[in-house]
C-alpha cells in the first residue's frame, strides 16, 4: 500500500473532529437527505426515489460489511453477497413455512450467516491473494447453485415473501409492513453498522486487522496470531451482510438465487472501491454513486454500462481512494 | 556452566538442495551477546528465520527457556520471550511511529479479542510506547508517519518495537544495516546498555562493531558452523582467517 501520505499523522480520529473533513459531511448530508426521504420525495412528486434509497441503504449496509474485511483487512472476498442470500431464504424459507416471527428469524439468519462464514473463512483465509479471491468466489456459487436447484423454495424463479418478519414486544408492535417503518429500520441499521465498523476498526482488533493487512511478517513476528483475528472479522463481516440481505428479503418481499450470483458479489466490491477502501463512509458514497449512476444511465439508454465502464476505470485510474479520495483532494486534506 | 537460554542442535535447512543452514550447532548463555558473522551467502538471515519461526527447520531441534520451540509458530516463539529485527526493516508504513510500537506493546499485553474500546487512546498501549520511542531517541518523532522517517531512524524504530514486544531475547538482523557511522555509533552504545537486560544473538556485517559488542562470536560458512569462541580466539583461528577475516584480520 503505498498512498501519498502526510508527513505526521492525527491521531486518535474522534467522530467530532472527523466532522471537519468532505467525505465525512458528505456522507452525513446523504444520511440525512435519507431521513427526510419519505417525505419529501413524495412532496416533490418523485414517490419512486423511497423505494430506490431504501435500496442504495440495503447496499450500503453490504458495501460497509466488505469494506471491514476488504478495506480494512485486505480480504478481497469475491464472493461477499452469498450472505445476502443466506440470510434472505433463512426468513423467506421460515415465511414459506410460517414462521413469522422476526425474533426468530432475524436472530438465526444471522446465526447461519455466522457459521457458514466461518466454515468459508476458516477454509479460504488459508491461502492468499488471487486464490482467496477464487475460493471465496467458489463458495458462494456453491450456495447459488444449491440455491436453483431447490424447487420446493423456487429454485430460479425465487420465493415468494407474503408476511414481512413480525415484531411483537407485547407492549407494542414494530410493522414491518409498513413501508415506513420499514424504511427506517434500514436508515437506523445502516448508521448501526457504520458506527459498529467505526468501533471495530479502531479498537485493539481493528489495529491488529490493518496491520495484518500492511505487514504480516511483522505482525506474526511480534507475537500476534494473525489467522484468528481475520477469521473473527471474517464472520462479524458476514453477519453485518446478513443484516442486510434479511431487510432485502424483507424489503423485496422476495430472494433468489440471483441475489448471491457473483455479479452482485463484483457489484459490492465495486461499490467498496469506488466509494474508497478503508474508509468509514466510503461504502456509502460508493453505493450511492454505483446505483444511482446506474439508476440514471440506465433510463437513458439500455447500453448503460458502456457510459459507466469507462467512468469506473476513471475513477480508479485518477482517484486514489476513490470517490473519498476525490472529495479529500476538494478540500485540499490528504489524508488516505 | 549455566544452562543455555537458547540452544540449538543439528539444525538443518535447504532451499532445494542447497544446505543454507547446514547442521548448527549453538548455545547461547543468558546475558550474553553472542554474534554471528560470515560472508554473504553464509546463510546468517536464514538461520535467524527459522530460529524466529518464519521459516520451517528441515530438521534438528530448538530450546529456549527450557521449552523445545522445534515446532512452535513465530508468534509463539515472540510470545516465549524470543523477538527478532530484520534486516530490511519492517516496519507498518502507513501508520505513526507511536502505533507501530503501540501494536507491538498490545500484542505483549495479551490477546486482541477487543473489538469496541479506541485502542488509540488507551493509555495502558500509549504509555508505554512513548517510553520506548524515548529509550530508543524518537520521542519527538512520536506522531510522523513511519514510512516518512529517515533510514536512521526507522532502524531505531524496528529496535523499539521489538524491545516492545517484552523479549527475553533479541535476534538482531544487522540492525547497523545502511546507518551512518555516528547512527551506527550511537546504537552500539545502546546496544550494550540493552545488554543489561536481554540476551542477544547479532549479525553483523560491521566487524569493529562485533568485536567490541559481542562476548562470543560464531563464524558461519556456507551454512556450516566453522568456528565459536571469544572475539579474540576467533580473530585467531586460522580457518576463521582464511574463510573469511582475510585480509581483514591480517592488517
Amino acid at each position: 500500500m503505498t498512498v501519498e501520505t502526510p508527513a505526521t499523522v492525527p491521531q486518535s480520529p474522534r467522530l467530532t473532529t472527523r466532522l471537519r473533513d468532505a467525505r465525512t459531511s458528505v456522507a452525513l448530508l446523504l444520511l440525512a437527505i435519507a431521513a427526510i426521504t419519505p417525505v419529501a420525495a413524495p412532496a416533490l412528486g418523485q414517490p419512486f426515489y423511497v423505494d430506490v434509497t431504501a435500496r442504495i441503504m440495503i447496499w450500503a449496509i453490504a458495501a460497509t460489511s466488505l469494506n471491514l474485511i476488504l478495506g480494512y483487512g485486505g480480504m478481497v472476498s469475491f464472493g461477499h453477497a452469498v450472505y445476502l442470500g443466506i440470510a434472505g431464504y433463512t426468513v423467506g424459507i421460515l415465511a414459506f413455512d410460517n414462521i413469522t416471527n422476526g425474533f426468530i428469524q432475524w436472530p438465526l439468519a444471522l446465526l447461519i450467516c455466522g457459521l457458514i462464514a466461518l466454515v468459508f473463512g476458516a477454509i479460504s483465509l488459508r491461502t492468499k491473494g488471487v486464490y482467496f479471491i477464487m475460493i471465496t468466489l467458489a463458495f458462494a456459487q456453491m450456495l447459488f447453485f444449491l440455491g436453483i436447484s431447490v424447487e420446493k423454495y423456487g429454485s430460479d424463479d425465487g420465493l415468494l415473501i407474503f408476511t414481512r418478519s413480525e415484531f411483537d414486544f407485547g407492549f407494542a408492535e414494530l410493522d414491518l409492513s409498513d413501508a415506513t417503518t420499514l424504511y427506517y429500520v434500514i436508515w437506523i441499521l445502516l448508521i448501526g453498522s457504520v458506527y459498529l465498523s467505526h468501533r471495530i476498526v479502531n479498537s485493539r482488533f481493528g489495529m491488529v486487522i490493518q496491520g495484518a493487512m500492511a505487514n504480516e511478517t511483522r505482525m506474526q513476528a511480534i507475537g500476534v496470531p494473525t489467522y484468528r483475528y481475520r477469521l473473527t472479522a471474517f464472520v462479524i463481516s458476514g453477519m453485518m451482510c446478513g443484516v442486510a440481505g434479511l431487510l432485502s428479503a424483507n424489503f423485496e418481499r422476495f430472494i433468489s438465487p440471483d441475489v448471491m450470483n457473483w455479479p452482485r458479489s463484483g457489484e459490492l466490491i465495486v461499490m467498496v472501491v469506488l466509494g474508497g477502501m478503508g474508509t468509514l463512509f466510503g461504502p456509502i458514497l460508493g453505493s450511492v454513486a454505483f446505483l444511482l449512476l446506474s439508476e440514471i444511465l440506465s433510463t437513458w439508454t439500455e447500453h448503460w454500462h458502456l457510459i459507466f465502464g469507462p467512468f469506473l476505470v476513471l475513477v480508479v485510474l485518477f482517484a486514489r481512494g476513490g470517490l473519498s479520495g476525490i472529495l479529500d483532494r476538494l478540500t485540499g486534506r490528504a489524508d488516505r | 556452566m549455566t544452562e543455555p537460554l537458547l540452544a540449538v542442535r543439528g539444525l538443518c535447512k535447504s532451499f532445494g538442495g542447497i544446505a543454507a543452514t547446514d547442521n548448527v550447532d549453538l548455545d547461547i548463555t543468558p546475558g550474553e551477546i553472542h554474534a554471528i558473522i560470515g560472508p554473504n551467502g553464509a546463510g546468517k538471515t536464514t538461520l535467524i528465520n527459522v530460529l524466529s519461526g518464519l521459516l520451517p527447520s528441515d530438521a534438528g531441534t530448538i530450546h529456549f527457556d527450557h521449552a523445545n520451540i522445534t515446532r512452535a509458530s513465530a508468534p509463539a516463539r515472540c510470545r516465549r520471550g524470543l523477538a527478532r529485527s530484520f534486516q530490511i526493516t519492517s516496519i507498518f508504513r502507513n501508520v505513526s511511529a507511536l502505533d507501530n510500537v503501540a501494536l507491538a506493546v498490545q500484542s505483549a499485553a495479551g490477546h486482541s479479542f477487543r473489538l469496541w474500546r479506541p485502542a488509540r487512546r488507551d493509555p495502558a498501549l500509549r504509555g508505554p510506547a512513548r517510553a520506548l520511542l524515548e529509550r530508543v531517541g524518537l520521542a519527538d518523532r512520536a506522531t510522523v508517519m513511519a514510512g516518512n522517517l529517515a533510514h536512521g531512524e526507522q532502524r531505531q524504530l524496528e529496535i523499539a518495537i521489538v524491545l516492545a514486544t517484552r523479549p527475553k531475547m533479541l535476534l538482531l538482523d544487522e540492525p547497523m544495516a545502511g546507518m551512518g557511522i555516528e547512527e551506527s555509533e550511537r546504537l552500539l552504545h545502546f546496544l550494550r546498555e540493552l545488554k543489561e537486560q536481554y540476551t542477544m544473538l547479532l549479525i553483523e556485517h560491521d566487524m569493529d562493531a562485533v568485536f567490541a559488542l559481542a562476548d562470543r562470536i560464531t563464524v558461519l560458512v556456507y551454512g556450516r558452523v566453522i568456528a565459536t569462541g571469544t572475539p579474540q580466539e576467533i580473530r585467531a583461528n586460522p580457518d576463521v582467517r582464511r574463510a573469511y577475516l582475510g585480509d581483514e584480520a591480517a592488517a
